[in-house]
């Protein structure tokens, strides 16, 4: 018997095998140079900003740090408090679903959530602009004045309620549809195993999902976050027409000084801007790109390393 | 199957008469077919959003006159307009402050080479101080006044400067709330360059296209403005005048008395300002006189241009955009842009000016 290292076996490949596996290679390729490319016009645009002397930058910032810092504080910010809103909201939506619904009901109800991803951002805006801050201006005044003492609800109040609060009940909105989406397709994929084994050790419904459904659907809950919050640091036009903004970094959430998303201020600015002023811009658009960049690393940072644990061990 | 296979053939012969007799959408209904006109070709125009609804109707006006034109403008802000029309990308540009120095400087590919572009004034809109006060409709103020409200050092309504000029209204001690715009704009820059010529001791910020104080709700865009101070009581606000339906307009002192807004006050001051120094000959570029104090002018005013080469590298192209720079300028186009877009028509010397700067575009 020939022990001897076989030659390494090729599979057999016809000619579909080839053209199929070519045209794969092309689109994973083609979409890393447009990343690429989008990374190089936005690093060499910036540049001219970042060496800017002072006093040729708008808002009359010594520096380019300067001029985004607030920026990407109110981005951040309100990513944040969007996310706060909406991921409960999404869970439990989620839950109910795929656990707690009838079966007829539930899909009708995943119908209506998909529908309300299929509403183009500007409507949110108008309707933020329209509707939601007159309605909760009267709620504002009520906050500042009864729980003013609370730190983020200080300061002078809004008089017609755009201000960093209602942005974020906004952004809430818009991003609830794709998390409960993924979220809910997660929660079915629960081995009907392990739910059925809890509830054979008498555990509640409740206890069940606990012990079960979350753990398992851990990785996918962030990775449904992540696309959420994404989705809330990109948004460009609901920001501009809802939102009332200043050059500060403020953590008040009921006043008419906001600070401003870096999205939201390009789409104020670029249509007056020249010279200087569009390599500002774009540079502020270049550390957007950064920060989704870092936080998309830290979402799958922290999906990999509970990788051993996922439910398909 | 027979009938279904004509019904398809019928459907797609159907569909095909409407698709392709909506392809020249952009004509206008022609007026009896009698142009004998002899200009064809496109112009591309980029530039100011304010003059958007005014180019709409001079583009309709001409191309109804001229059946073989078509204009395209593209409202995307004066900033964009003019790079667009620096780097060849437009025809021309339509912006709401004139070309700079540097440039003028610039060597645009669809400029011959050796002449330089040319800013001829066309879209004059006056700015109003509009406000939602209860009970309040012809409120009077002055320079100083206005300038401590959007500073955020006159804080009330029943404060004493502004309650010394209006000894009849019934002011309420609640707060201004006042609204300005949170994007670059035109009206902005045309809005504190009056404040600084007027009142520098109190707006003691430089005129520009950002609003300087960290004062009040701000909102995007002409309309954003509108509806803020629609929607919320007490407040007040700078605003075009085509903006303002809804609003009361406030009236404004000009030398010892107040005057009103009107389209005339504001095309009165255009008229009678100076043509900026350090330009070609046919360069009509404005340096308005926010100090005017002749009687019913209006000073707080807007002045958007047409920027067009002196000479263009194709003079087919030369033609066409003397033609319509001079329709644009002409009585016809600004009567057509003032029942648009509620500008002021250009007053007739200046207007003449303009048409005889227009004819000498080649």
């Amino acid at each position: 018997m020939t022990t001897g290292t076989a030659g390494k076996i090729r599979a057999k490949a016809r000619l579909g095998d080839r053209v199929f596996s070519g045209s794969t290679v092309v689109a994973g390729s083609l979409i890393l140079v447009v990343l690429a490319a989008v990374a190089i016009f936005l690093a060499a645009q910036s540049i001219p900003a970042f060496l800017a002397p002072a006093g040729d930058l708008p808002n009359d910032a010594p520096n380019f740090w300067v001029y985004v810092w607030p920026l990407v504080f109110g981005t951040v910010w309100a990513a944040f408090l969007a996310l706060l809103f909406a991921l409960p909201i999404s869970l439990g939506v989620a839950l109910f679903i795929s656990h707690y619904a009838p079966r007829r009901i539930a899909q009708g109800l995943g119908y209506i959530v998909d529908l309300l991803a299929a509403v183009p951002s500007v409507v949110f805006g108008l309707w933020g602009v329209t509707v939601l801050a007159p309605m909760l201006q009267p709620f504002y005044e009520w906050l500042n004045t009864n729980a003013g003492w609370f730190p983020l609800f200080g300061g002078d109040v809004s008089g017609t309620g755009r201000t960093i609060l209602t942005v974020a009940i906004v952004l809430a909105v818009m991003v609830l549809p794709i998390m409960t989406a993924v979220c809910r397709e997660i929660f079915l994929q629960t081995p009907k195993l392990h739910e059925e084994a809890a509830l054979a050790l008498g555990a509640t419904r409740w206890e069940m999902i606990k012990m079960a459904v979350l753990p398992f659907a851990r990785p996918g809950i962030i990775s449904a976050a992540m696309l959420g919050l994404g989705r809330a640091l990109g948004e460009t036009l609901a920001v501009a027409m809802v939102l009332s903004p200043a050059v500060v970094v403020s953590f008040l959430l009921l006043t008419n000084q906001n600070s401003n998303t870096i999205a939201a201020n390009i789409a104020n600015q670029f249509p007056e801007a020249a010279g200087i002023g569009v390599n500002t811009l774009i540079a502020s658009g270049l550390v957007l790109f950064v920060i989704t960049f870092i936080v998309n690393a830290i979402a799958r940072y922290a999906v990999n390393r509970r990788k051993a644990f996922s439910g398909a061990n | 199957m027979k009938i279904s296979r004509i019904a398809s053939i019928a459907g797609v012969a159907l569909a095909a008469t409407i698709v392709l007799s909506s392809c020249a959408a952009n004509e206008g209904t022609p007026a009896g077919g009698e142009s004998s006109s002899s200009l064809k070709g496109t112009l591309q125009g980029i530039g100011s959003s304010a003059q958007g609804a005014a180019e709409t109707a001079w583009g309709t006006g001409f191309q109804t006159a001229n059946d073989a034109v078509t204009v395209n403008y593209d409202p995307q802000g004066s900033g964009a307009g003019r790079t667009a029309f620096l780097t060849g990308a437009a025809d021309f540009a339509g912006s709401d402050a004139a070309l700079k120095t540097e440039e003028l400087a610039t060597v645009s590919p669809t400029c011959k080479a050796g002449t330089a572009p040319i800013d001829l004034p066309v879209y004059i809109s006056p700015i109003a101080v509009a406000y939602n006060l209860e009970g309040v409709t012809d409120l009077k103020l002055d320079a100083a006044t206005i300038a401590g409200i959007f500073k955020g050092t006159v804080t009330t309504w029943n404060d004493k400067a502004i309650a010394d000029q209006n000894p009849d209204a019934t002011l309420p001690s609640d707060k201004i709330n006042v609204v300005h715009r949170s994007d670059d704009s035109g009206t902005t820059q045309n809005f504190t360059e009056y404040l600084v010529a007027n009142a520098p001791d109190v707006w003691d910020a430089e005129a520009g296209q950002t609003y300087p104080y960290k004062v009040g709700d701000a909102a995007k865009g002409t309309s954003g403005v509108a509806d803020a101070t629609k929607n919320s009581k007490n407040s007040i606000t700078y605003i075009d005048e085509s903006g303002a339906e809804g609003l009361s307009i406030a009236q404004l002192k000009v030398g010892d008395a107040y005057s009103t807004i009107s389209a005339e006050g504001a095309a009165d001051v255009v008229s009678k300002s100076p043509i900026a120094d350090g330009r070609e000959a046919n360069d009509l570029a404005i340096a308005i006189d926010r100090k005017i104090t002749d009687a019913n002018a209006w000073p707080m005013v807007l002045v958007s241009y047409f920027i067009a080469c002196q000479e263009y590298a194709d003079t087919d192209k030369g033609a066409l955009v003397s033609a319509y720079a001079q329709y644009v300028a002409s009585d016809a186009g600004q009567q057509a842009a003032a029942t648009q877009a509620k500008s002021a028509p250009l007053s007739g010397d200046l207007a003449a000016k303009v048409v005889a700067a227009a004819a000498t575009i080649k």
